[in-house]
Order: structure tokens, then sequence, then C-alpha cells
């Protein structure tokens, strides 16, 4: 019982990792048909912003308010990073999928050698404050506290994005951008400022994915951002890019299944049944998922 | 990914043409009677390499034919090869696939496994090893192309994922885990041990591209290549006249998986090993860049591009360690002692501004040059 809730609590942990980076890729694939390969650059800045604001900035630090001071100047690198990746690479590419995927490629190459050209290759050691250090006993179990953090940082961005969604007059352009992007230009709405904007929060979320997969790993490399990416891909693609629910619900799952598959069999089977369950849903639910839709836009 | 074709054969043409759509690309560049011309004299200079003692200052380390150089050119020809059997997907058929390198990686584990478990002789694990590697892309072709556009991109990714994982996972301490697997001596033929040897290596990735330029161009003149081109311009188009697509891509799934693995071989002669490094996903977009660097759906494009790749990444980690970078600021030494960050860089520069890639450049500066030279552009363009 005790492990079946630490596995629980982990997997919830790795899924809220997911999700962070995950609604990011969704927002952007679901409104402007790109695949980001950059996105794991945003994450790798937001890491790297959180880590040097620790060391350097005045005023941050690695506990308390310094810390929160430094995850802010990590995702404000973040977002700064997506915006700029926006206006200046993909939005003279607009129209051009194919172009935008090999742009983005290489920025995915490009940005973490240029961490690492500036940092070095090894990992370097993540602040580590005091109150998500060391364990809380739940039911018996001891779980490690970041994971509460990340559940916590994943309900809070996913209600900020529901709000955002739901309850703004640009997040009512963003859903109807995704349903049918041609009608809204139609109706005479600038769809492009809506492209922007979701980049940026793309951006910052994956930052702040940054900046909590430091303290899930307790540590920064430059390459961290693609592993990472490409099971957010794969959430993606199972949660399909048309609600945020269907991310946060696969996202979930996914964190699930790779934790108990991982423990219950043996160590990296997990990621693997991870991919079998992505095979699976794409060959039998073809028609609710991301599947169709690309097919259409981008064949 | 129609118009993005059409966009980036025709930018060296000056104005609209109407002409842009029709899948006949190599008719334009083969005013010069004789086909046979350059693939045969860029053998005979690839063939003539190793007799030659020239040096090239600057450009190559020592003479042409010492085994440092010939390793390095070696190196650059398995690359091309291995792009060309990816561009067979990508800019042929038009395929995204992100999991290139498993059938690459499969290609040089198995040999390197069924040498060193099996105690096999080299020429059967490699027959056994590409005909694996065909298997798997036949296998995991099938389930993949039941999806199209990015699904197929992220079903191939992910498997190639699972790979690289069950590679560094090491399961039963077959694959070596991060160290990888060197070559097995024992059951090599001595021709390809050693470094005098060199040049044998040499000719097995001259052999290897050979053979691999010869069957994609082959294919891509026979009536399979005219549906594969069908369906890189309209897939639907081509249903619609009764033709299904799947068995076609299919087809060029496991043509392009099989030479990749047949690729992984020699690789892992060439290399004396194999490491995680060729499973993982950082690989397949590196072979992307390769093939978009020298013109994706070209016939020499993919090969020019993986050569001159491979060159600059191996060139720019030497003159990283070397003096000149010692008098840079470091601000500017250290970005530009990463290959990687330099080169990616110079990728996305190029998707911008030379869309086409490499081969596309003598036509766009020949249009630009005759947009120069005078008000008679128009009268000039056909």
């Amino acid at each position: 019982m005790s492990t079946i809730v630490l596995l629980t609590l982990t997997g919830l942990g790795l899924g809220a990792l997911y999700f962070l980076i995950a609604s990011g890729l969704s927002l952007i694939f679901g409104l402007m048909d790109v695949l980001n390969f950059a996105h794991g650059a945003f994450l790798a800045v937001g890491a790297y912003g959180t880590w040097w604001a620790s060391e350097y900035l005045p005023g941050a630090g690695a506990d308390g308010v310094g810390f929160l001071l430094a995850v802010a100047f990590g995702v404000a690198a973040g977002t700064l990073a997506a915006t700029l990746v926006e206006l200046c690479v993909i939005r003279p590419l607009y129209g051009r999928h194919r172009e935008q995927i090999l742009a983005t490629v290489g920025l995915s190459l490009a940005v973490p050698a240029l961490l690492q050209a500036v940092w070095g290759a090894d990992p370097l050691p993540f602040p580590r404050p005091d109150l998500v250090s060391g364990t809380v006993g739940v039911l018996g179990v001891n779980v490690p506290r970041d994971r509460f953090l990340l559940i916590l940082a994943a309900v809070a961005v996913f209600t900020a994005l529901w709000l955002f969604n739901a309850r703004t007059r640009y997040g009512l352009i963003v859903r109807a951008g995704v349903q049918d992007r041609a009608m809204v230009t139609a109706l005479g709405i600038d769809v492009r400022r809506a492209f922007t904007l979701v980049f940026a929060i793309g951006g910052a979320a994956a930052a702040l994915a940054g900046a909590l997969g430091g303290l899930y790993f307790g540590v920064v490399t430059p390459t961290q951002g693609l592993s990472l990416l490409i099971f957010a891909f794969i959430v993606v693609v199972i949660g399909g890019t048309t609600s945020l629910t269907g991310c946060a619900v696969a996202s979930l799952a996914v964190g699930l299944v790779q934790q108990f598959a991982n423990y219950y069999t043996v160590a990296g089977l997990g990621d693997i049944a991870v991919v079998v369950v992505l095979a699976l849903v794409l060959l039998t639910r073809q028609g609710g998922l991301a599947a169709r839709k690309s097919a259409e836009r981008v064949a | 990914m129609t118009e993005t074709d059409v966009t980036a054969k025709t930018p060296d043409r000056p104005g609209p043409s109407p002409a842009a759509g029709s899948p006949n690309p190599a008719a334009r560049a083969r005013r010069r009677p004789p086909a046979w011309a350059a693939p045969a004299a860029v053998l005979a200079v690839a063939l003539s390499l190793p007799f030659s003692t020239l040096t090239l200052p600057g450009v190559f380390e020592g003479a042409l034919n010492g085994p440092p150089t010939l390793h390095l050119l070696a190196t650059c020809l398995v690359f091309g090869g291995l792009a060309t059997s990816y561009d067979l997907l990508y800019g042929r058929v038009g395929l995204l696939s992100f999991g290139h390198a498993l059938y690459f990686a499969c290609g040089a584990y198995a040999a390197a496994l069924l040498m060193s478990v099996l105690d096999l002789p080299l020429g059967w694990a490699a027959v056994l090893s590409v005909l694996g590697g065909t298997l798997l892309a036949l296998v995991l072709g099938a389930v993949s192309l039941r999806v199209n556009g990015i699904a197929l991109a992220m079903v191939t990714l992910a498997f190639a994922q699972a790979g690289s994982i069950l590679v560094a996972r090491d399961p039963g301490r077959v694959t070596g885990g991060e160290e990888g697997l060197s070559l097995d001596t024992a059951h090599v033929p001595d021709a390809f041990v050693g470094v005098v040897d060199t040049v044998n290596l040499y000719w097995a990735a001259v052999a290897y591209v050979a053979v691999t330029l010869a069957l994609v161009w082959w294919l891509d003149a026979s009536p399979v290549g005219r549906v594969w081109r069908g369906i890189r311009a309209n897939e639907q188009r081509v249903a619609v006249l009764g033709v299904n697509p799947y068995p076609y891509k299919l087809a060029a799934f496991t043509v392009s998986g099989g030479l990749a693995s047949l690729g992984g071989v020699v690789y892992l002669l060439v290399a004396g090993g194999v490491t995680p490094v060729v499973t993982t996903a950082e690989f397949t977009l590196t072979l992307l860049v390769m093939v978009a660097l020298g013109g994706a759906g070209t016939r020499w494009g993919p090969l020019l591009g993986a050569a001159l790749y491979t060159y600059a990444d191996h060139r720019l980690l030497q003159l990283g360690g070397s003096d000149a970078f010692a008098a840079l600021p470091a601000w500017i030494a250290a970005p530009l002692s990463q290959p990687l960050f330099v080169l990616g860089a110079l990728f996305v520069l190029m998707v911008f501004f030379f869309p086409g890639g490499v081969v596309a450049l003598p036509g766009r500066i020949r249009s630009v040059w005759r947009g120069r030279r005078g008000p008679a552009r128009t009268k000039e363009s056909p």
C-alpha cells in the first residue's frame, strides 16, 4: 500500500512536470501548427536563468523569498526567449510549416550548445530551498517535498490557463483560432498577436518546468530539455491539442504509467511502456486525437 | 508540404514561373548531355583520392592519403550515405520521420553484438543486421504509417526513443550502456583493422555511398519513384487516382531503414565502435539538418550537406582547441568552440536566406547576377 501511495505521488509529480511543458506545446501546436522543438531550449533557459539568478542576482538566493525571485527571473528569461523566437524566427515563416520545424530544430541544437559553451557541459548543482528539501510523511510514506511543489505549480498553471481560456478575450481568440484559424482571421481579428501571446505563455510554462525540473533532478544540464520534450510530445499526441483538460489527463497518465511500470518491471521499461501506450492510442483512436487534425492541416 | 516544396525548388528563378509545380527538377540541371558524366567524375575523384599525396594546408591536416584525412573523409561519406537514405523519406516522399537513428543504430549495434556474442564473422553479421534493420523498419513502418504528418513524426520519434532508452539502460549488460560497444577485431578481416588499413575503411565508405546513391536514384527514376513524387505533392490526389499510397510509403520506409542499417554496419567499422549517441533524437535531428543544408530531394544535396556538416563539425572542434582561439576574448571564443552552436545558428540563418540548401546556391547566385547586370532580366528569364 505504502509503495502505491509513493508511486502515485511521484508519478503525479512527474506528470505535473510533463504538463508544464506539454501545455505550452499543445497550445502552440493547436493554434499555429508549429511543432516547436525549441521548447526544450526554453526549458533550459528557464533552468539556467533560475540557477544564475540564485547565484549572482542581488536579492535572489537559494532559499525563501530569494528563491522565488530566482524562479521569477528564470521564468521571465524563458518568456523573453520564447517571445523573441516567435517574433524573429517563427513569424517570418508563417504558413511554411516545414521551414518552421527546421528553424526550431536548429534552435533546439544551438541554444543548449550555447548554454554549454557558457556554463560547461557538467551538471550544475541546483539550489534547494529548505522548504522543499527532505521528505514529508503521507499515509506513512516519506514523499519528497518537491513533488508536492510540482503538483501545486501544475495545478496553479492549469487554473491560470483555464481562467485565461475561459474568461478573457484573448483566451476566446486562442480557442477560436485552435478551432478554425482561417475563420477567425476572416472575421477581422489579428490572430498573429495571439500567436506571440501563446508562445510567451508556453515559454513561461516551459521555463517554470525548467526551474522546477532543476529541483526534481537536483542538477541542471544543457540537454535536459530534449529528453523531457520527447515525453511532452507524447503527451500532446495522446491528449490531443484541442483541450487543456485532455493535456492534463494525458500528462498524469503518462507520469503514472512511467512510474508504476518502472517500479514493477525492469527500470527503463516504464519509458518504453509510455511509447507502447502512444502507439496503441494512435492506432485505435485516430479520430479524436491530434492525428486527424495534423493529417488535414500539414499534409 | 506542397507549397513549401514548390517554394524550396523555385527561388532560383527570377520571376513567377508556371512550370514551378512540375516534378522535374532534374531536367533543368541536365542541360549538359551525358547524365552519367557527373556521377562518373565524382566516383573517379573519390577513387583516386587515396593515391594522391597532395596536401591541402588549412583544409586537411597532412596528405590526402594520410590516415587521419582518409578517416575523416570516410566518416563524411558514411554520414552522406545515411543522409541520402533519410532524404529518400524526407525529400522524395515527403514523410517527416524522426526515428531514422533507430535503424542506423540497429545496424551498428546488431552487427557488433552478432560478432561479439554469437562469434559470427563480419560478413554474416553484416548481412543479418541489415536484414534485421530492414525488417524492423518494415514492422515499425507498417504501424507508424497508419498516421500522417506530425503524428507520424511523433510516433517514429517515440519508437526511436524507446530504442534509445533500451540501449542506454543496457539490459543484460549487452549494449554497453553509456560506454557503447567497441568493434570486436577478432571477427573482422585484417584488412579493416589498424591505422595503415584506413584506406580500406575509406573504400567501404565509398562503396556504401555508391550503393545508396545508385539505389535511391534508380528507385526515383522507376515508376515507384513517380508515385513517391505524387505522394509528396499531393497524397490525396494519388489516392483519388486509384493508387493506394500506403504500400508505396511503406516501401520507401523499408528501403530507407535498410540502407540506414547498412550505414550502421559501415559506421561500426569506420568508427571502430558505436556509442549511444547515434541512438538519440538529436542524431536524427542532425540528419534532418544535414539534408536540409544540402538540399532535400535533390541528387547530390544530402551527400553534400552531410559531408559539409561532418567536416565542419570536426574542424570546428579542432579549431576550438587551437591557439588562434586562445587569442580571442572569452565571450566570442566560448560559443564558437561549440560546433553545434555554430552549425545550429548557421542552419537557422540558412532556412531563412537560402531555402533549398547548398545545391540551390549556384542557381540563386546566377539569378542575382543576372538581376544586377541590367534591365534585361525579364527578357532573359525563360
